[in-house]
């Protein structure tokens, strides 16, 4: 009787983790990319690294898809933040591996910072059709009118995501923004490019309008200050910007009036402010019918 | 009874190209015996015009070049008097940020619309002069072309009488493609001679191919040579209606036409792709095209135009861009 002992070598597929903008995944213009390594110095993977006309084509992605977006119903906006959640319910086990790998968490430190942000995205779903609610008003007004204020999404709003706890900094930033019906472009933090990436494949799969989100993976510190000065964002979220020259860019975005969120003190996530910084109050005047 | 082209002198270039016998056969024999288009190589050449790399001062030439090229168009059915108002103010102060912004070649309207193109222009009309802006007006029943000869003759002398400087005149696809090529060159000779002023001098007639529904590349060259030995000043490819429209395949081959003509007879006629150049990243790549076709000398208004509308948004977004050092969005150029 023989035995034979049958060796399968079977080679990786690692993948290749390219950008998001207008719902596809393109590599950077540029070429270029970053090797990710793991606390052991072992190759995990290459990041494509955006260069700053990977940001005027995410803007110019994220200006078309706003209107569409902000004028989905708060309803649908619910339901598809909702759907995200769900989506990454689903694939919890890949973000695990990949925190552990570029953030170095244990796995139960991993899938404790999933778990918070997947409840933070049901959370943000749950706001979108009741914070009209909560910061419009009826105001009286001396003559014959109804005086109604609403808030309206900002626009186009740049994020600088926060730089430790990568999904949840990533969530804590993006949902928020999204709310309202804004339009996003977000450099996710330095050090977790995966799960942001991985991310933008669970927002492609989730009804989410191509272009709502774009995540452009590289250096924050190339890319801010381009999009501190386009003059086709309306907001410019600084949250995780802190090491950054964050005052110049704030300078920057003052050129074009931009709304700016500022790393200090900032303003704390998973708040009815958080969500209200990047909207604008419109006031409506209708006449009262007199009979 | 004589018929229509024996009433006129047919064009001079035709005569003294083909001999005193501008009959169907010789047109056909003349037109049919053009070698045939590499397509393959044609598109193969005309994908390289984008690699390029143009860049700061170059750029900025090649932009205001651009501008300096736009025949500023609005050609829809709801064209009001305000609409083309609004046009030409825009043709005025293109960028009201910058007022080294060049203005672009022409206004281009229906040819009902030129009276007022032409009040609105004031002292900036170059009415007929080397300096100013143009008006230039789309006749012979745009853009099918589906109407008798008279009709489209007085469209384009009501065009003319209201100070139209420029003709844009379709031919009749339909007879081009049954092969009657001597009907399609009767009425661009007759559309010459209805550009003529009181005063003897012409308005330039563009001749509109519509390259879209003559469907090779072989048509079009033979188009192309038609409406220059008919006498057209420019040859244009599209009127914007039907897509495709001015592909740089097309616009590469009506630019070799043309640079054919030269060597031929020392003379230079104009090309103006129209319809579907929205960017100035195209707008660059259809100049590279014409100087390394043509040469740069025709890289001049006289010679070389675009028709578009919303071209001169996004050249003057660039513009803005090489001056401020910043990206700029559409919420600083004007809506139309």
């Amino acid at each position: 009787m023989t035995t034979t002992t049958k060796t399968t070598t079977r080679l990786d597929v690692p993948k290749t983790y390219k950008l998001f903008i207008g719902g596809a995944f393109p590599r950077s213009e540029s070429g270029r990319v970053t090797e990710v390594r793991d606390g052991e110095g072992r190759f995990v993977a290459n990041v494509a690294k955006a260069s700053r006309k990977d940001a005027r084509e995410a803007v110019r992605a994220a200006r078309k898809a706003q209107p569409g977006w902000a004028g989905a119903t708060a309803y649908n906006r619910g339901q598809v933040l909702y759907r995200v959640a769900e989506v990454l319910e689903g694939r919890k086990a890949q973000f695990v591996d990949e925190l552990q790998r570029t953030e170095g968490l244990s796995a139960a430190r991993a899938r404790a910072q999933v778990e918070e942000a997947i409840d933070l995205w049901v959370w943000h779903a749950g706001w979108t059709d009741k914070i009209a609610q909560v910061a419009g008003s009826a105001n009286p007004v001396a003559g014959p009118y109804f005086n109604i204020s609403v808030p309206e999404p900002t626009g186009v709003v740049a994020i600088v995501a926060p730089q430790s706890q990568g999904l949840l900094g990533l969530t804590s930033v993006v949902a928020p923004a999204l709310v309202m019906g804004n339009a996003v472009v977000v450099i996710p933090a330095a050090s977790s490019p995966l799960v942001a990436i991985s991310l933008a494949e669970v927002l492609a799969t989730s009804d989410l309008p191509g272009g709502v989100v774009n995540v452009l993976t590289g250096d924050p510190a190339e890319l801010a200050p381009w999009l501190a000065s386009h003059a086709d964002v309306n907001a410019l979220d600084l949250t995780g910007a802190g090491d950054l020259d964050w005052v110049a860019l704030e300078v920057a975005a003052a050129d074009t009036l931009k709304r700016v969120i500022r790393p200090e003190p900032g303003i704390a996530p998973e708040t009815p402010q958080r969500i209200l910084a990047l909207t604008e109050t419109k006031t409506v005047w209708h006449t009262k019918s007199r009979m | 009874m004589t018929s229509t082209s024996a009433a006129l002198a047919p064009a001079e270039r035709a005569v003294q190209l083909l001999g005193s016998d501008l009959s169907e056969v010789a047109l056909r024999r003349h037109l049919e015996g053009l070698p045939a288009v590499d397509a393959v190589g044609l598109e193969a050449r005309a994908a390289r015009f984008g690699t390029r790399s143009i860049k700061t001062s170059s750029k900025a030439q090649a932009l205001d070049l651009a501008i300096r090229m736009i025949d500023l168009t609005t050609l829809q059915g709801a064209d009001t008097r305000g609409k083309v108002r609004s046009l030409v103010a825009k043709a005025l102060v293109p960028d009201a940020n910058d007022p080294s912004t060049p203005r672009p070649a022409a206004v281009c309207v229906y040819g009902d619309m030129v009276g007022h193109a032409v009040e609105a222009l004031g002292s900036a009309w170059s009415a007929g002069k080397d300096d100013g802006i143009n008006v230039a007006a789309v006749a012979t029943a745009f853009p099918a072309g589906r109407a008798s000869i008279e009709v489209k003759l007085q469209d384009t002398r009501d065009a003319v009488a209201a100070g139209a400087d420029e003709i844009d005149m379709v031919i009749d696809r339909g007879a081009f493609l049954e092969g009657n090529y001597g009907k399609v060159f009767d009425e661009i000779v007759l559309t010459k001679e209805a550009c003529r002023r009181a005063d003897g001098s012409y308005a330039h007639l563009k001749v509109i191919l519509e390259t879209g529904e003559l469907h090779t590349y072989d048509n079009v060259r033979r188009a192309s040579w038609l409406s220059i030995l008919a006498g057209g000043d420019f040859i244009k490819t599209s009127t914007g209606k039907v897509q495709p429209a001015a592909t740089l395949p097309v616009t590469l081959l009506m630019l070799q036409v043309v640079r054919d003509w030269e060597r031929l007879t020392g003379e230079r006629i104009g090309v103006k792709p129209a319809g579907g150049i929205s960017t100035a990243k195209d707008a660059i790549k259809h100049l590279v095209a014409v100087a390394e076709t043509c040469g740069e000398a025709w890289l001049d208004p006289k010679l070389y135009r675009f028709g578009a509308s919303s071209l001169l948004n996004d050249v003057l977004l660039q513009r803005q861009k090489l001056t401020t050092g910043r990206y700029s969005g559409p919420d600083y150029v004007t809506i139309d």
